[in-house]
């Protein structure tokens, strides 16, 4: 895809609204919730890499988050790093989690199903893990102190950790533009039509499939840390939470695989579900429950989600105008 | 510490059988569906978490014995079963098997938030008249439920390995198992077939679910508990392979209670998803990969 000089516009619109939104939302509340859809939108992203790009479906894409938020917050309570440093620690044991998974999931030719299931069964064993092992606080989990400051990543308003999901939003956007320019993303996507022909024109299938996890696992290492430093606080259920794997997959889903706004789209759809829903029953679970038609409807009808369905009503248009 | 352990080794041998033969029916559920349809059904764990929820209020407001309650959640299974298949996941599904995941990832989530709406997220147990009953065999104590669990799981596994290999349904869900357009060549109405297998495949859930009632919790979450264990149990035993998943489903449960008794509750666990993890990566095919 190239981007077209609306396309631009519209990109740099987008974004200049999103850098001026806190000066017109005066409610903490309000832009705590486009935190987190931009938080979401994320880690969605990160699932996009290999899921919606390569083809490669994880069930289990929090283990690169809970990685994260423990490598950054053991090394700031253990042995005092900043997580300004920690974050960095973080991406890479993300990344270097992710090798492993995809070397030795990849390398004995695990695809389909049997690669989502191998993913959760990782994630299921470092949350069995964590909750087992001394240095990660075990069950009791691990709280961090409250010092606002640049090198803590910690802000004393809702706007500093607003501008933080938007700097992690911005810079997963600019990975899948470059995804879509660039020939790594082109292999990317031939592995997913068809791996065979992929390889057989040449393409290190292996290799490339361990890059796109091991970018997926650096971004949700950062997410980790950005996490740990809003919440203050993580233990095994959260780190590890299988609602968080299916969560990314989820709003990528929902806003098109293998597209750049896929799940940005996907995620602002789902958080407003998630209101009115809210709005009308106020029961925990019923907002799930109508995750779970949609999940299924979109995989029915609307294969390439939300973004695939505005392509159509707009190449539609313009075969009406030509 | 060591001689401790092996003087435990006994009790905790035959308590993992008695577990395993209840993960043997939920994982020949998923084995059956898997060997036939070629899919994975990722809402097998929520399914059986509503067959539990079926035997406790059929307990809580008829006072029906949950051991009896199996000729009733059973069948309700297989309608189950067969309706969602049939009208559903069949019609949705476009062919890709990761749709197929999806799908049952999403009917999963609707089945276990549903029972979070209306069966609120408490734990819920029962106690029968006899739960607290027990045969002694000199260094353990076996509870009545416990063994009726475990004679009642190899029955039903019998029955249905009967059932496939003596019936000419049996003999009907094999041929699509090995060649669907053969099948439908012969006039073998496969969609009908299908739906049937996957009908099958839930009532198993059905009958493990009354047997799990006794000796364990629900609540909408307990069906994830046994997702990971039967999926380790399949590729275990070789994907459709019904003897593999009674193997498999005794290997798990002697496994997860030896391990416990040795690494302690909680690391035990690892040992589960670790075997899924090795037996996926070294040998996908299973101990024994023959299939249905």
């Amino acid at each position: 895809m190239t981007f077209s000089l609306n396309t631009i516009l519209l990109i740099l619109l987008g974004l200049l609204t999103a850098i001026l939104a806190p000066l017109g939302i005066s409610s903490k509340f309000q832009l705590d919730v486009l935190t987190l859809i931009f938080f979401t939108a994320y880690i969605g992203q990160s699932w996009n890499i290999l899921g919606g790009y390569a083809g490669q479906f994880s069930f289990g894409g929090v283990m690169f988050f809970g990685t994260g938020a423990y490598t950054s917050s053991i090394l700031l309570t253990s042995f005092g790093v900043p997580p300004i440093i920690g974050i960095f620690a973080a991406i890479f044991m993300g990344a270097f989690l992710g090798l492993i998974v995809g070397y030795l999931s990849f390398r004995s030719g695990l695809r389909g199903s049997y690669f989502a299931l191998i993913t959760l069964a990782f994630a299921e064993l470092l949350r069995v893990l964590a909750n087992s092992v001394e240095f990660t606080g075990g069950g009791v989990g691990l709280f961090l102190t409250y010092a606002p400051g640049l090198h803590n990543l910690q802000f004393n308003s809702p706007t500093g950790f607003y501008y933080f999901s938007l700097v992690l939003l911005v810079i997963s956007l600019v990975i899948a533009m470059w995804l879509e320019r660039s020939r790594f993303g082109a292999q990317l996507v031939a592995i997913r039509e068809n791996e065979d022909a992929a390889e057989a024109l040449g393409i290190d299938t292996l290799k490339c499939k361990i890059y796109a996890i091991m970018i997926m696992g650096g971004m949700g290492g950062a997410a980790g840390t950005f996490y740990a430093q809003k919440y203050l606080y993580i233990d095994p259920p959260i780190s590890y939470s299988i609602a968080l794997s299916v969560e990314m997959l989820l709003v990528t889903i929902v806003g098109g695989m293998g597209t750049v706004f896929g799940p940005l789209v996907g995620s602002f759809f789902l958080h407003i579900v998630n209101e009115f829903a809210r709005h009308f029953i106020d029961t925990p679970g019923v907002s799930l429950i109508v995750y779970g038609f949609i999940l299924i409807l979109i995989i029915s009808f609307l294969p390439n989600g939300l973004v695939g369905l505005f392509h159509r009503a707009r190449k539609k248009k313009d075969d009406n105008d030509a | 510490m060591f001689s401790e352990v092996v003087s435990l080794l006994p009790a905790g041998i035959i308590n993992g059988l008695m577990f395993g033969a209840i993960y043997a029916l939920v994982a020949l559920g998923l084995t059956l569906i898997y060997g036939v349809l070629h899919i994975i059904n990722f809402a097998h764990g929520a399914m059986l978490m509503l067959a539990m929820y079926m035997a406790y209020f059929l307990f809580k407001i008829l006072n029906i014995d949950p051991y009896v309650a199996i000729l009733i959640v059973t069948p309700a299974g297989f309608v189950f079963g067969y309706t969602i298949y049939r009208w559903g996941i069949g019609k949705l599904s476009g062919g890709r098997d990761q749709n197929i995941l999806l799908i049952t990832l999403g009917l999963s989530i609707i089945l276990e938030n549903s029972a979070l709406v209306f069966f609120t997220g408490d734990q819920q147990t029962i106690s029968l008249s006899y739960s607290y009953e027990a045969f002694d065999l000199g260094f353990l104590y076996l509870s009545y439920p416990k063994v009726i669990s475990f004679v009642a799981s190899l029955v039903i596994c019998l029955l249905l390995w009967m059932l496939m290999t003596l019936t000419d349904l049996g003999k009907a869900i094999r041929a699509v198992a090995k060649q669907r357009e053969g099948a439908r060549l012969v006039g073998i109405d496969v969609e009908h077939v299908f739906a049937v297998t996957f009908g099958i495949g839930v009532a198993c859930l059905g009958a493990a679910g009354c047997m799990l009632l006794p000796i364990f919790y629900v609540d909408p979450y307990t069906g994830n508990i046994f997702v990971i264990v039967a999926f380790t149990i399949v590729v275990l035993g070789g994907m459709g392979s019904i003897v593999g998943a009674l193997l498999g489903g005794f290997i798990i449960g002697i496994t997860e209670s030896v391990g416990g008794l040795i690494l302690g509750e909680s690391l035990g666990q690892v040992g589960i998803s670790l075997i899924f993890i090795l037996i996926l990566i070294f040998r996908p095919t299973g101990i024994f990969g023959s299939k249905v």
